[in-house]
């Protein structure tokens, strides 16, 4: 267990960690929950409420014997969870009791422009000692968290659950319903954090291939040479295959609801019980991979959204997400919450059992995840296009727009494809944005002058049924223009490029696959009810995920954000965003404001996500409908890699 | 500082870095049509704010890669080779100092002040000036060169000086990290010098001067304070043996060395 790396439990920080875990209330005049009895992290509180007051305060807080002057809400960490109702209005008073600004932004919440909490977009902030009233209808419900906008507050745990009761009866609701809020807990300043990143990008890393570890790199790569080789080629690329988390367990205790796993956060339940468990990762910079050991999890909502239930063994979540799963133990044992950082440098725990006070077995963490080829976007195994064999007479014809001829598909060799074995297809007139845009990792710089009908699609993928629906429609989709920046450069803000960027979809994420479990992928993901604007998109816009780690920097389309101008949308119009992930890193990107509806294959049924973790090397697309007027965040939910330049403003008018 | 050069020098090297900058940028592609291309009129509901993002913040960071006692049955000297900048991802000034303490006195003073500036993913221009300060004859000299990571992790600086003496010199530093593991790591490290003009009163000679190089074995229980062992060997080359004065030739060049990698 390599839990050896923190320093062991003293009764300090033991009485501490359940201090902060049951919550120092009662210390402003204006907390209102010192009215009502103290509750229990994790519980949901047994009513909805419309009207909240909320103060925002130093409070000193030690969880696994680091001890910090951390930004609270209400004196918690994590704060409390607040429990609303779908329809209402709502009045959420936030006082701010800080020397510096703060903000909450209602993560997922589709809220005004005003309301939604980034200082500097559209609202000010809330400066000290000053009250700022969020008020907003709540026309969503499900799993939700606020945090704050400002200064990295967020890191120091500035953060809670939102749940939001939906207006009809719960067709969900079950016996027991748990908030399990994972994040991580650090005395190290977030500034410092930054500057030791700048100085030395590897700092936190201590999983390094080093000599000492050949031996055993070898034995599974399969001999000294291809080890040797591996090594000599990522060293070529001035990169290193263990960059798993730029901040690793080194300095990080990861938690569950704010508790330590020495602790351990407990869920009460009786065998037979339905348990609703709604995970939301608040980290800064951990995705956790989830499991509960001997239970078969139930998969019934993402970001919010209700989704097809999935039974699976394990889930990663990507920081800002929410997963809402459902266990039935029926068994009178308890069970382990184990969600092992995705680097296995820790894990965060806790315990569902039928009496206080049981452990079940800790697992063993799994060995840490290494970067390949296909993280580098240079992986051509990966390019399946095999589901497109089974589409015999596909007509590509209806449509209007020729294939621009540098788009997209710079570097894909196509001198070996054969399209001949594809009857009907032409592909001479084709809209090229509706059909090749999830081709994986085409790029056909220079196809102006090849045969189309002579090239060989059989492998290609389409994966999405949607674009498949309007290609055989009658009424033609409206003109699809495309913002399409093209390779961005390398440069001093950037490191790489994708050459050949992959569908990543139905890859559980790096250290998942073939790991003898049901691990959930994006693909999965099936909405329970259709989006209610089914409108093709009308604007692609392409955005590649870029950043030198080197000199960490991180940004799109390799310029930083305060290097960049707006993204301007119409309004009501119905937006196509493409991400092309360079980066060797996953990155969760966040649009505040408005859903993202991930083209995974489901067509109108696409799930309906807040937060998309975009795989290193990888290309997904998204759609959405700019419908709230306003000037919106939309960035990369990993901290440092946010205020570090991966930020736009998008800018709905 | 009495050396009547020292602004020529630096406006020199200053010149250098410059026109080498503008070159170097000419090469790098700005993206027009993209969806996020900065424009002149960003949109804004709150006038005179945007979101705080520390994407132009300033840092400041400085190394002793040596900071260490060399020994020998002869002599013991005191060696350090460090740097510190300050500045934004682009534009930094670059300071570096060298030297060596031997038998009270300070030899091979060597301190550059530089202007850096970023040009591609892993490279830096530097110009400014370097200053021989010891307690030999004070030198001035413009100075301009590259820093920065060369394929395969080398970490190298590069740098040309005119001036001085009259003739011109430059000085090639290489480093490499092997990390036999994650906190036990060797380092070699090169570090050479040439002049044009030999300079007796400063023990230089015409061609390939002096070579200082180690075998450094530190161990980071903490990243930023990292004790090592190495063994170094330094001496004068070529011409600059011959120099009756010159301390370095006269001294075992093959020594046991004692130091602390520290960085902030």
């Amino acid at each position: 267990m390599k839990h050896s790396l923190k320093t062991p439990p003293t009764r300090r920080s033991f009485l501490a960690s359940v201090g902060a875990a049951t919550g120092l209330l009662g210390l402003s005049p204006r907390n209102i929950f010192a009215q009502t009895p103290p509750v229990q992290t994790g519980q949901i509180p047994t009513g909805t409420q419309s009207d909240w007051h909320l103060n925002v305060t130093r409070q000193s807080i030690t969880i696994d014997g680091k001890t910090l002057n951390a930004p609270t809400v209400n004196s918690t960490v994590p704060g409390p969870v607040l429990r609303m109702k779908e329809g209402e209005n709502i009045s959420i008073s936030v006082t701010n009791h800080l020397t510096e600004e703060t903000s909450i932004h209602w993560h997922g919440l589709r809220v005004p422009a005003h309301m939604d909490g980034v200082p500097g977009l559209s609202f000010h902030g809330i400066a000290p000692g000053e009250t700022f009233t969020y008020r907003f209808p709540l026309k969503q419900s499900g799993t939700y968290w606020y945090h704050s906008h400002s200064n990295m507050q967020e890191a120091q745990g500035l953060v809670g659950a939102l749940i939001i009761d939906p207006a009809t009866p719960d067709p969900l609701s079950c016996e027991r319903d748990y908030v399990v809020v994972l994040g991580e807990w650090t005395d190290v300043s977030p500034a410092e954090i930054v500057s030791n990143l700048k100085m030395q990008d590897d700092y936190y890393n201590f999983r390094q291939r080093t000599t000492a570890s050949l031996p055993a790199q070898s034995q599974h790569d399969g001999g000294a040479i291809p080890a040797l080789k591996s090594r000599l080629m990522w060293s070529g690329m001035n990169m290193s295959a263990t960059d798993i988390s730029d901040v690793s367990g080194v300095i990080y205790t990861y938690t569950l609801n704010g508790i330590a796993p020495h602790t351990g956060w407990e869920g009460i339940f009786q065998a037979g019980e339905r348990i609703r468990l709604r995970f939301i990762n608040s980290a800064t910079m951990t995705l956790f991979d989830v499991r509960i050991p001997g239970l078969e999890m139930m998969v019934v909502a993402a970001d919010g959204n209700p989704v097809e239930p999935v039974p699976v063994d394990e889930f990663r979540i990507g920081v800002a997400e929410t997963y809402d799963i459902i266990v039935q133990p029926h068994e009178n044992r308890a069970y382990t919450l184990f969600a092992q950082s995705e680097d296995r440098t820790g894990y965060a725990l806790g315990t569902l059992t039928p009496h206080t006070g049981i452990r079940a077995p800790i697992p063993a963490m799994d060995s840490r995840p290494v970067r390949t080829m296909a993280d580098m976007g240079m992986d051509m195994d990966g390019m399946d296009m095999s589901d497109m064999a089974s589409m015999p007479g596909m007509d590509m014809t209806t449509h209007h727009t020729p294939m621009p001829p540098h788009h997209h598909m710079a570097g894909m060799k196509m001198d070996k494809m054969d399209m001949s074995s594809m009857p009907g297809m032409d592909m001479k007139s084709m809209h090229h944005g509706h059909h090749m845009h999830m081709m994986p990792g085409m790029h056909m710089d220079g196809m102006g002058n090849m045969p189309m009908h002579s090239m060989d699609m059989g492998h290609m993928s389409m994966s999405s049924d949607s674009k498949m629906q309007n290609a055989k429609s009658d009424t033609p989709p409206p003109r699809l223009e495309i913002d399409d920046p093209g390779p961005p450069p390398i440069n001093v803000e950037n490191q790489n490029i994708a050459a050949h960027p992959i569908d990543r979809l139905n890859d559980p994420g790096d250290g998942l696959a073939q790991n003898g479990r049901r691990v959930l992928t994006y693909k999965h993901l099936r909405a329970l009810t259709p989006a209610p604007d089914q409108r093709p998109a009308s604007r692609e816009i392409i955005l590649h995920l870029t950043g030198n780690m080197q000199r960490y920097i991180w940004g799109f389309n390799g310029r930083k954000f305060s290097e960049s101008g707006p993204i301007r949308l119409q309004r009501n119009e119905r937006i196509r965003f493409t991400l092309i992930n360079d980066t060797m890193m996953e990155h969760p990107i966040h649009l505040h404001g408005f859903w993202s509806e991930l083209e995974n294959g489901q067509g109108a049924f696409n799930p309906r996500k807040h937060t998309i973790i975009s795989q290193p090397g990888s290309k997904l697309s998204f759609l959405m409908t700019a419908d709230e007027p306003g000037l919106w965040a939309f960035h990369c939910h990993l901290l440092y890699h946010m205020d570090l330049g991966m930020f736009r403003t998008v800018s709905v008018a | 500082m009495t050396n009547p050069t020292l602004p020529i020098m630096l406006a020199l090297g200053l010149l250098g870095a410059f026109t080498l900058t503008q070159t170097a940028h000419a090469q790098i592609i700005t993206v027009h049509q993209a969806a996020d291309a900065p424009n002149a009129s960003s949109p804004t509901s709150m006038p005179g704010m945007s979101p705080v993002m520390m994407d132009q913040s300033t840092w400041l960071h400085g190394i002793f890669n040596q900071l260490e006692g060399r020994y020998s049955p002869q002599a013991t000297d005191f060696r350090w080779d460090g740097e510190m900048w300050f500045g934004s991802d682009y534009d930094r000034l670059w300071i570096r100092s060298e030297g060596t303490v031997a038998n009270g006195r300070m030899d091979d003073g060597q301190h550059d002040i530089l202007y850096s500036h970023a040009i591609s993913t892993y490279w830096n221009l530097q110009g400014g000036t370097r200053l021989d300060l010891d307690s030999g004859p004070t030198r001035a000299w413009a100075a301009f060169g590259v820093q920065g990571l060369a394929l395969y992790q080398f970490e190298l600086s590069a740098m040309g000086y005119v001036g001085g003496n009259g003739g011109a010199a430059t000085r090639i530093e290489g480093t490499y990290d092997f990390l036999l593991t994650n906190r036990l790591i060797l380092q070699p490290n090169v570090e050479l010098n040439a002049y044009t003009r030999a300079d007796p009163s400063r023990g230089v000679g015409s061609g390939l001067s002096e070579i200082d190089t180690g075998l450094r074995l530190r161990y980071e229980h903490w990243r930023k304070l990292a004790p090592y062992v190495a063994v170094t060997y330094n001496t004068a080359l070529g011409q600059a043996r011959h120099f009756p004065d010159n301390r370095e030739a006269n001294r075992t060049a093959l020594r046991f060395a004692f130091g602390l990698r520290s960085w902030f």
